[in-house]
């Protein structure tokens, strides 16, 4: 019903847009077109103009479909929205007392994304250096075939690596308990997380014009100088929207985490804990949990919960850049 | 000239038509291929999904017409699939709830036909290294129900090569498992896990996972026992005599923690799913459950 309005002014557009084209020739005097040319044109162009919009039209369904689902359990005695964001006891299927705490999920969360971040964004970074700044043509193309084949690995791979190989690695290593943990988790999250920043923050550094590095070295920089003062700041926008792509990555990795953290309702106490987040929470319980039922509506409830931190971290990400940009 | 300049537009629409139409073509072909075939679908129990794919690779050399397709997820997931409707045969490691066939009977207007095709224990996994050979279902409960008391090693007066920080870690299963209810059911007495366990997603997983961990213990099928770890004896009291998960103690019920496997059908199974069904129950499919480790049912005597 509400998207009416909207495509017919899209489509009004849409006729205005292709108008004006198509009467400038007549005037000129140029041999008319024929008329499939003329009528494929605006078909195509308005196919464009809809898939452009859609994204905003699925964002927004899918957020209104998200909040259906979870909406009536509001109502349910059994649930508040307090003990919910608030308690860490999270027994969906109890026989006796069901409780839905999701605390120790958003704890579990926050650690395995932040310790990926920390450990990604100085190393996709320094490669994004050295790739566009510092390396020989061949090694160039080597390495950039070889980062975009990383970050075609798929995530439930990089799971199995996890579970297999970094966890014995800290248990051996790091005289951990247990291998899949916080640590295991974060660690296969930032292999994750490096090829897609490296590879954004590589073409944010290969805008940069080339005149800026000529006048630098000009005045006698560096290359070190020329990176750290003129490349960094003027690729600061691009290489923020590829940290915040990365940190999207992490908060929203389900397969890997699931496989590599333990999977341990918890709030860790270190970097050795094993831990739940709240991608992998919906991932292994929305299988089991009946439609409509208590425990769909709650899952659905922390599916919104992730839609809204999503939200604000790229309204923080857009604010930010927007800030950056008005600075220059 | 004129066509060189519209080439363009024209290729593009061609494309667009182009992939419409082979959109299209996959979709009808999709549909037809998942509605016309003689396919059975079943989904379920992880405990009995090395069980399930050794009967669906096997009845493929017995009936080829008919393709069965297994996938796990948990007794749960499968269960709710066929209140659904979305599979013919769900396979579970627990009872289903009066609940749950009354939700398929409100869904799908047919009554549930339970078949039971085989006798699992639930054996208790530690580490090689473990030196515990004994444990009581009163410590069970201790470790791994909420407010429970046992939390280190030394609380049971063991103490294990390779394990320093004592403490024990719980391995256990995701809640959509029938392993877990059934562990909840018969050992916790319907009280909830302590929080903090390690919720594996596989019954095999669970097994890895005590094989590489010192402080661990565990709960899974008897099928996944492997040489690399180690399966304790389970005693229901404290003084009662302790029994290893072995096919005679299974039989017999002298081991406390077996349990039946059922296959879940809606309404009586007809035609294809009838017949292998019934393949199932027959020495052959029954010899595939000596194969992959369980118990069988006794041929002769009706499924529960």
């Amino acid at each position: 019903m509400r998207h009416y309005p909207t495509m017919g002014r899209l489509h009004r557009e849409a006729m205005r847009m292709t108008d004006t084209p198509t009467s400038k020739p007549t005037a000129v005097a140029r041999p008319q077109r024929p008329l499939w040319a003329i009528w494929g044109e605006k078909a195509l162009e308005l196919l464009i103009r809809f898939a452009g919009v859609s994204a905003i039209i699925f964002v927004m369904s899918i957020f209104f479909f998200i909040f259906r689902e979870a909406a009536p359990v509001l109502e349910s005695d059994r649930f508040s929205l307090g003990r919910f964001l608030g308690s860490v006891e999270w027994y969906p299927t109890s026989a006796t007392n069901v409780r839905y705490g999701i605390l120790a999920l958003i704890v579990g969360t926050a650690w395995v994304s932040g310790l990926a971040v920390l450990i990604a964004v100085p190393f996709s970074l320094g490669s994004a250096i050295f790739i566009s700044e510092f390396c020989g043509p061949r090694l160039k193309e080597a390495l950039k075939v070889v980062i975009e084949l990383l970050a075609a690995v798929p995530s439930v791979v990089w799971g199995f690596i996890g579970l297999t190989v970094t966890s014995r690695l800290i248990v051996e290593y790091a005289g951990a308990t247990v291998g899949v943990n916080v640590l295991n988790g974060g660690l296969i999250l930032a292999l994750m997380c490096i090829p897609i920043i490296t590879s954004i923050a590589e073409d944010a550094l290969k805008a940069v014009p080339d005149s800026y590095r000529e006048a630098a070295l000009a005045l006698g920089a560096t290359r070190w100088q020329i990176v750290y003062r003129v490349l960094l700041p003027a690729a600061k926008t691009g290489l923020l929207a590829a940290v915040l792509l990365g940190v999207g990555r992490a908060i929203g990795e389900t397969m890997a985490v699931l496989m590599s953290t333990g999977h341990a309702v918890q709030i860790p106490h270190g970097l050795l804990d094993s831990v739940r987040t709240l991608t992998a929470n919906i991932a292994a319980e929305l299988g089991e949990a009946p439609a409509k039922s208590e425990h769909y509506r709650v899952l659905f409830m922390t599916g919104v919960f992730l839609f809204i931190i999503t939200f604000l971290v790229n309204l923080a990400a857009d604010i930010t850049v927007r800030g950056v940009r008005k600075q220059k | 000239m004129r066509n060189h300049r519209l080439s363009p537009v024209g290729f593009l629409a061609a494309a667009f038509v182009l992939a419409a139409a082979l959109l299209a073509a996959g979709c009808r072909k999709g549909g037809d291929g998942t509605t016309g075939s003689a396919g059975i679908q079943m989904k379920g129990s992880d405990t009995m999904v090395n069980l399930v794919q050794a009967w669906a690779e096997e009845y493929r050399k017995v009936a080829p017409q008919v393709s069965v397709e297994v996938s796990g997820g948990g007794s749960g997931v499968g269960i709710a699939a066929l209140i659904r409707g979305a599979v013919q045969i769900a396979s579970s490691s627990r009872d289903m709830k009066p609940q749950e066939m009354d939700q398929a009977r409100r869904h799908t207007g047919k009554e549930v036909r339970e078949f039971t095709v085989g006798y699992d224990a639930l054996a208790i996994y530690v580490h090689k290294e473990n030196p515990l050979e004994v444990i009581t279902f009163e410590q069970l409960a201790e470790i791994y129900a909420e407010g429970g008391r046992l939390t280190q090693w030394k609380d049971l007066k063991i103490s294990i090569p390779g394990c320093s920080g004592d403490e024990i870690i719980r391995i256990s299963r995701q809640s959509s498992s029938g392993t877990y209810e059934f562990f909840r059911e018969h050992v916790l007495l319907n009280r909830d896990f302590k929080l903090g366990s390690r919720d594996m997603n596989g019954s095999k997983e669970v097994v890895e996972l005590v094989e590489r961990t010192p402080c661990a213990i565990g709960y899974s099928g008897m099928g996944y026992a492997t040489p690399a770890v180690k399966v304790i004896r389970v005693a229901e009291r404290a003084n009662a005599p302790a029994f290893e998960p072995s096919v005679e103690n299974t039989l017999s019920r002298a081991y406390p923690i077996a349990r039946a496997l059922h296959l879940y059908t809606l309404g009586d199974p007809q035609g294809a799913v009838k017949d292998y069904i019934d393949w199932i129950l027959s020495p052959a499919g029954q010899k595939l459950v000596i194969d992959t480790g369980y118990v069988p049912v006794r041929t002769g005597e009706p499924g529960k």
